[in-house]
């Protein structure tokens, strides 16, 4: 029984999925800056205000602070809300709310109460939005116990994610590249979801194992066409969800090529990649590793904001095409 | 911190060097760039740079000693960093033959056991460990083929295959397990000699790298052989009147040319004309060359190396000849660049001035042909007009790589070489 499935962009898909969790749930509502008649400061929620009416679709202050104290209560009491942040850069605002507040409840309440909610994080570099809009903040979340954190990649696992996040008892926080809103995929029809608890093998290879996490997906792909050309398998391990972290399917993959790269937007030094990086070193991968374990991250600046140097700051093609040949080709 | 100084990869397929000279010793003080000592490789002296400033200690490497690719030599201590003596006697192995200490029974004195770090711990990846573990293998016996001279997987699998021979370069890579066995075990053949009726006398690594890239042109490169003869008198009167005629500078000529730098101009031209054949195999493409790279074969003491002459087909014959003398100085002493001897397009052996009449030359990848050369030598020949007379004719063999070049196409590359050589004013304008 396969829904018929159609090409939608990132965005439309996200927005198909709100709109499926709204009519199959009273319970679910939006909330956010802008998110009301403007649509959303990426179009995302678009005219689901007027499907949906103002109490279901309810436009926040200014203040996420507020905006995200509220989302938290009204999940504590009863709703299921899907909070959106402008720029996950904002997420320092409201971290009170997430980190102490959302994530802790159900523990500090000994499970009197679940806060159902999920939030949405327009995340990444790549727009000309300069330092204080640009950042990949999402391994600051991924430190705290009581949320869970994804990444989809594409428009299926966006919309299927986003369904089984509504689904979840706890906070799910949802990173959004931005420059995956306008990228199209096939997505089904209907009601799906996608585990929140899984990495998925978008490629497989032999000889090294590429551990991509959001955009970087996509490059990495690209990467591993163009060394495919020149006799190099590289396997391309979409993470999805950095909390927890599908450890299984990391290990197995790099016991199987015994090289692993860890490409990441975030900022190098104590994001995604060393996190993985520690994980297959503390594995049973690690006596399977035949090379240095490669991290690719974003470099140790704000962001900036001519458009050379913001391409500069984070992992490009070039660079996983380069890493992956050193390693295969035995030069580091 | 101190800075490790290692044994650097100078070369591709290089898994071991010499240090042929030290210009400091132990407690000197060096300063970042300085020449610290010179490497000795299969092909070729290279000079190596102190990495960083201070007070030169635990100098290992002794010199004509073999030592892995990223093994530690010595160390620099910044000036004012403490120096606590050695932190580990010095691996007695990395010093020169004689000395007691490394008069081990089993291993012979001129190999060295695995790089490692100051501890004397070995580099290896941890599957590479595992491998040795899981199956008995000693990993101070490895010479590794990664970075730094880390011992990787292929290292350890390529030893299982092979016999359990003491002497750690043998196993390098998966080249060496492409060596028959009769090359790599030459125990096997002692059975057939009295003993005492023979010495030993161990390969130098220049040596074994041409019987490894050998083996693999002549059984992987389907060969086939064209060969002509060129008449060579007016050649070898062009030659007279232009070596005659060259410009005199403080009593020296600026040129002489010799037949061979003629050769290699009118292979060289040969191979511009015929661009169809200035290629070179590989398995995904053809690789069609723009330039015509020629390789010259010269003979070292203890074996042979091809410099190149880059971009033949562009250069005056005196500029050939003034090039291919000092390339030719500069191989006999050891003193080419690997940019100066790797590569080429196409390649020239000449065993004329031995009297070798004609032989066919073993193709040197990623080359597609190299031209024999025999000696210009007085034949009776039949002329123009049906008479019996006497020229100087040589004799020269193409060989082909037929994947590469098919029988027709030599057949047209080696008559434009002979239309060059027996017209040689053609090779002026």
């Amino acid at each position: 029984m396969n829904a018929p499935v159609r090409e939608l962009s990132y965005s439309q898909a996200i927005k198909e999925a709100m709109a499926i969790a709204m009519e199959n749930d009273e319970r679910v509502v939006l909330m956010g800056e802008d998110i009301g008649v403007y649509g959303g400061a990426f179009q995302v929620t678009g005219d689901l205000v007027e499907r949906f009416g103002t109490d279901r679709v309810m436009d926040t202050p200014i203040s996420e602070l507020g905006g995200a104290g509220v989302a938290v209560g009204a999940a504590v009491t009863g709703l299921r809300p899907i909070f959106e942040f402008q720029f996950s850069d904002f997420a320092a605002l409201a971290m009170e709310q997430i980190v102490n507040q959302a994530a802790k409840m159900r523990y500090m309440l000994g499970g009197a109460v679940s806060v159902p909610l999920v939030m949405r994080f327009p995340a990444g570099s790549g727009t000309g939005a300069a330092a204080q809009h640009s950042q990949s903040l999402e391994a600051w979340l991924g430190h705290v116990p009581g949320l869970k954190v994804i990444q989809p990649a594409t428009p299926h696992d966006v919309k299927g994610m986003l369904l089984a996040a509504v689904a979840d008892p706890d906070p799910v926080m949802i990173f959004e590249h931005k420059l995956l809103y306008k990228m199209k995929g096939p997505v089904p029809e209907g009601h799906y979801t996608v585990p929140l608890d899984k990495a998925d093998v978008r490629r497989q290879g032999r000889d090294v194992t590429i551990v991509a996490t959001s955009i970087m997906v996509h490059k990495a792909l690209e990467a591993a066409g163009q060394l495919a050309a020149e006799g190099i398998e590289a396997e391309v391990v979409d993470l999805r969800s950095i909390r927890p972290i599908d450890g299984e399917t990391i290990i197995a993959s790099v016991k199987k090529t015994t090289r692993l790269i860890c490409v990441y937007e975030g900022v190098k030094t104590l994001g995604v990649g060393a996190e993985i990086s520690a994980l297959i070193a503390e594995s049973e991968a690690f006596d399977y590793l035949d090379a240095p374990i490669v991290r690719l991250g974003g470099s140790e600046t704000p962001i900036p904001y001519n458009p050379e140097l913001e391409k500069a700051a984070v992992p490009q093609v070039p660079d996983i095409l380069a890493a992956s040949r050193d390693l295969v080709r035995g030069a580091r | 911190m101190a800075s490790e100084v290692i044994l650097p990869k100078v070369d591709m397929d290089m898994a071991t060097g010499k240090i042929s000279k030290w210009f400091f010793s132990e407690g000197d003080t060096v300063r970042k760039g300085d020449v610290l000592f010179e490497i000795e490789t299969d092909k070729a002296a290279m000079e190596i740079d102190a990495p960083a400033d201070g007070i030169l200690r635990d100098v290992k490497g002794g010199e004509g000693v073999d030592i892995p690719v990223g093994a530690a030599v010595a160390w620099i201590y910044g000036e004012g960093e403490a120096y606590t003596g050695a932190a580990s006697p010095a691996p007695a192995a990395l010093e020169a033959a004689p000395a007691p200490a490394a008069a081990s029974p089993k291993a012979p004195s001129a190999t060295v056991s695995a790089p490692g770090a100051q501890d004397g711990a070995v580099r290896a990846t941890p599957l590479a460990r595992r491998l040795a573990r899981d199956n008995g293998i000693d990993l101070s016996g490895l010479a590794g083929s990664g970075p730094h001279g880390r011992v990787v997987a292929i290292d350890v699998t390529s030893a299982m295959t092979t016999a359990p021979v003491p002497v750690a370069v043998a196993s390098t890579g998966p080249a060496a397990a492409a060596i028959p066995d009769a090359v790599r075990a030459p125990n096997d053949a002692l059975k057939h000699f009295a003993e005492g009726s023979y010495e030993l006398q161990p390969h130098s690594s220049m040596r074994r790298t041409i019987a490894r890239r050998l083996v693999e042109a002549k059984s992987t490169v389907p060969h086939f052989y064209l060969t002509v003869d060129c008449r060579l008198d007016a050649l070898m009167k062009l030659r007279a009147e232009l070596n005659a005629s060259a410009p005199i500078a403080d009593g020296i000529a600026s040129y002489k040319l010799s037949v061979n730098d003629m050769v290699i101009k009118a292979y060289a031209l040969a191979l511009a004309a015929t661009p169809e054949a200035n290629v070179s195999w590989t398995e995904e493409q053809l690789v069609r060359h723009r330039f015509v790279d020629i390789g010259v074969a010269v003979s070292v003491p203890g074996g042979l190396i091809t410099p190149i002459v880059r971009q033949a087909q562009a250069k005056s014959l005196s500029a050939i000849s003034n090039e291919m003398k000092d390339l030719a100085a500069r191989a006999k002493a050891g003193r080419l660049k690997p940019e100066e001897y790797q590569g080429g397009t196409a390649a020239v052996s000449n065993l004329g001035m031995f009297g070798v009449r004609q032989f066919a030359a073993i193709i040197n990848p990623p080359h597609a042909t190299i031209l024999a050369v025999g000696a210009g030598e007085r034949r009776p020949v039949v002329d123009d007009t049906g008479e019996l007379a006497v020229a100087t004719v040589m004799s020269v063999t193409l060989s082909t790589d037929h994947r590469a070049v098919d029988g027709a196409l030599g057949a047209e590359l080696v008559g434009k070489l002979r239309a060059f050589i027996e017209n040689p004013m053609s090779m002026l304008v």
